[in-house]
């Protein structure tokens, strides 16, 4: 589509509404954003700002890390690879540098989607171009943070995420914003493209503030014995959260994970799903969530799409209401086109039973204590094919979070 | 150790204990036996102390100190262990988690004890999950051994297990109530041995089996919410196999 076609699709998109979750008013928004300064050491940032982060899983001290993509408010203030093959740049830069990037940009995700895709299609805030080249494998994950501070700001990025043929590409990406920010939002419209034999591990970890609104919109392509994992963890008090990224599994024996840990604290507002569209042969994907509402709402949505021939996939969702006043709604949905394929779900919303507490209390737990293990239980998902350290992290985040929680 | 006096006990707005009273001295094993529904699990659950077996009348004296309104998770700690007879699972929780709750109180390394039981393979696997009758009535007696209580109650700990595990399981509940024999060379007194015995057990048996393996000091008979007999626990067990509970509804009346 030419550019210009593009941008007045967009513009008339500006007042469509999403499909799902609350309505935001962008209107209370700001769109400008003072520029920050380029920090070439991170671990020179302030400590409060770091101990922020890295309960979003972002180490600033970089120990662990291939390399960093730092983005405050609109300003990129670190962009830093350490090893050769793996590529992290500004979107803007990526552009400038290749060519056929464009034929990347907007390809599976249309600018006028919703009002969300369309405000961040012309009013563009950088965002990162993660790359590896073919055969490469990172060998620490790479990190990218989207922090905001600002209040009343948006933040729109557009992201680009390439794993080349038999590459392996393990990112970490952590959102935050400070604490008690004063209202804002943040668009973030990420493409992931899985070439032929590669795996991508794609862990997001959103810990936003209780008067943010956030619209990610995410989408991947995945080649032939590719394989895609997402996991995605929002536990911090958040005003609205919506989302409902789609995989194509395109490549025969093409493989997605999605794996979703989700917590609304009293007035979290969280609608997220995962669709998985099965088109090649021999595709599999599952799709697992965990939802606890502490007094908020979540819609735990799932669809898996069985098309092509000797599909399987699984769809697994489980809430666990700790609190009155909340609600969390399980929507599975499977949608199948051929004889032979196999799709299946499960879904169960409840509260802890009572049986296991006292099992836990027979063994010398009080109950407070029975509970959070029950808890910690709930939110542990044994992710196949993540790397250690990832689920180390993984781990380390949610028990902090969990914390607060109970 | 444990004393329960005229207990009585309201299950779900149903009494299913009625007086009970029972003696446990400190270094002995009681077992009891008793048909289905005749209040046996209710017994274990009111000593562990659970929120729905409501006490209504009476009380249970555990090492000198009145315990019938202790919360089930001080009576742990103050060295009661259960097993139970159907564990529930608990997702994300694995069995190498749980063993270490178990061990919170304790010092010992539990690690030779995972051995003992063959239980090494289970530790990663979500505690219960997928267990099979035998491997659920192991993994119990694992955690009852890590957790050292000083009176062990179990329920029903052989049903379910087959003939290869029932002696490993028989040996196991050795362990816990300190039943084993010195070393034949040993030069350890045997009658020392049992007289300073200080772990007590009470353990509900519907077959019996284990009575080939555990040496019991005392059996009851439970029906109907009631004491109806006790004895010589070899005793209780070959009339029950020879005439069933029928006789001992007929010697209540």
């Amino acid at each position: 589509m030419h550019d210009l076609e593009m941008k007045k699709r967009a513009q008339a998109a500006l007042d469509k509404p999403a499909q799902y979750g609350p309505d935001v008013d962008l209107s209370r928004f700001t769109l400008i954003a003072p520029q920050e300064s380029y920090q070439e050491d991170l671990s020179q940032l302030p400590a409060e700002l770091s101990r922020q982060v890295l309960s979003a899983g972002i180490e600033t001290g970089e120990k662990g890390r291939s390399g960093t993509y730092f983005q405050k408010n609109h300003s990129v203030i670190h962009c830093q690879i350490h090893q050769e093959g793996v590529e992290i740049l500004t979107i803007d830069q990526a552009l400038a540098k290749y060519d056929w990037l464009k034929d990347y940009c907007w390809k599976m995700i249309p600018p006028d989607q919703d009002k969300y895709t369309a405000w961040a299609y012309l009013n563009p805030h950088h965002g990162y171009f993660i790359r590896t080249r073919p055969g490469v494998k990172t060998l620490f994950p790479v990190q990218a943070c989207l922090y905001m501070e600002q209040d009343s700001l948006v933040q729109n990025v557009h992201n680009i995420i390439i794993a080349e043929e038999e590459s392996e590409l393990d990112i970490i990406t952590g959102c935050a914003a400070r604490p008690r920010m004063r209202q804002g939002l943040h668009v973030g419209v990420s493409e992931f493209y899985i070439k032929k034999g590669a795996r991508l591990t794609f862990t997001m970890i959103h810990n936003w503030a209780e008067e943010m609104d956030v619209r990610p919109r995410s989408a991947a392509s995945v080649g032939p014995s590719g394989i895609f994992i997402s996991n995605y963890v929002s536990m911090k008090p958040i005003h609205s959260l919506q989302m409902y990224p789609t995989t194509w599994l395109e490549g025969k024996d093409a493989l997605a994970r999605y794996y979703n840990i989700l917590v609304a604290s009293r007035g979290s507002e969280l609608d997220v799903g995962s669709r998985v569209i099965l088109e090649a042969e021999g595709s599999r994907a599952e799709v697992v969530s965990r939802a606890i509402s502490a007094g908020g709402n979540i819609r735990a949505r799932g669809c898996l799409v069985g098309k092509g021939k000797d599909i399987k996939a699984h769809l697994e969702c489980r809430g666990l209401i700790l609190e009155q006043g909340g609600m969390i709604q399980a929507i599975p949905e499977l949608e199948g086109y051929l004889p032979g394929i196999d799709l299946s779900h499960e879904a169960a919303v409840g509260k802890i039973a009572q049986e296991e507490i006292n099992y836990l209390m027979a063994r010398g737990l009080p109950e407070s204590e029975a509970i959070a293990a029950i808890v910690r239980g709930f939110l542990t998902v044994d992710i196949a094919g993540l790397p250690t350290e990832l689920q180390a992290e993984l781990n380390r985040v949610v028990e902090e979070s969990e914390k607060t929680l109970l | 150790m444990l004393v329960i006096e005229n207990l009585s006990v309201r299950l779900f707005n149903r009494i299913i204990l009625h007086g009970v009273n029972l003696h446990i001295p400190a270094g002995e094993v009681h077992v009891l036996f008793g048909p289905n529904g005749s209040g046996k699990t209710t017994l274990l659950m009111t000593i562990m102390g659970f929120a729905d077996y409501e006490v209504i009348s009476g009380r249970i004296i555990f090492n000198g100190k009145d315990i019938t309104n202790l919360p089930v998770y001080e009576r742990a700690q103050a060295g009661l262990g259960l097993s139970f007879q159907r564990p529930p699972t608990i997702k994300g929780l694995k069995t190498q988690q749980m063993l270490e709750i178990c061990h919170r109180h304790s010092q010992q390394d539990y690690r030779p004890l995972v051995e003992e039981l063959n239980f090494q393979d289970f530790l990663g696997r979500d505690v219960n999950q997928g267990f099979s009758g035998g491997e659920i009535k192991r993994s119990e007696l694992l955690q009852l051994l890590v957790q050292s209580p000083t009176l062990a109650l179990l329920d029903e700990p052989e049903s379910g297990v087959d003939l290869e595990n029932i002696a490993l399981i028989g040996k196991g509940i050795n362990q816990l109530l300190h039943r084993q024999w010195p070393a034949e060379e040993s030069a350890e007194c045997r009658r020392k041995v049992r007289e300073e015995r200080k772990i007590g057990g009470l353990i509900i048996t519907h077959t019996g089996y284990i009575l080939d393996y555990v040496d019991a000091d005392r059996g009851y008979v439970m029906m109907n919410g009631t004491i109806a007999c006790q004895g010589n626990p070899r005793e209780i067990l070959r009339c029950i196999k020879e005439v069933g509970y029928e006789e001992c509804v007929r010697c209540m009346i």
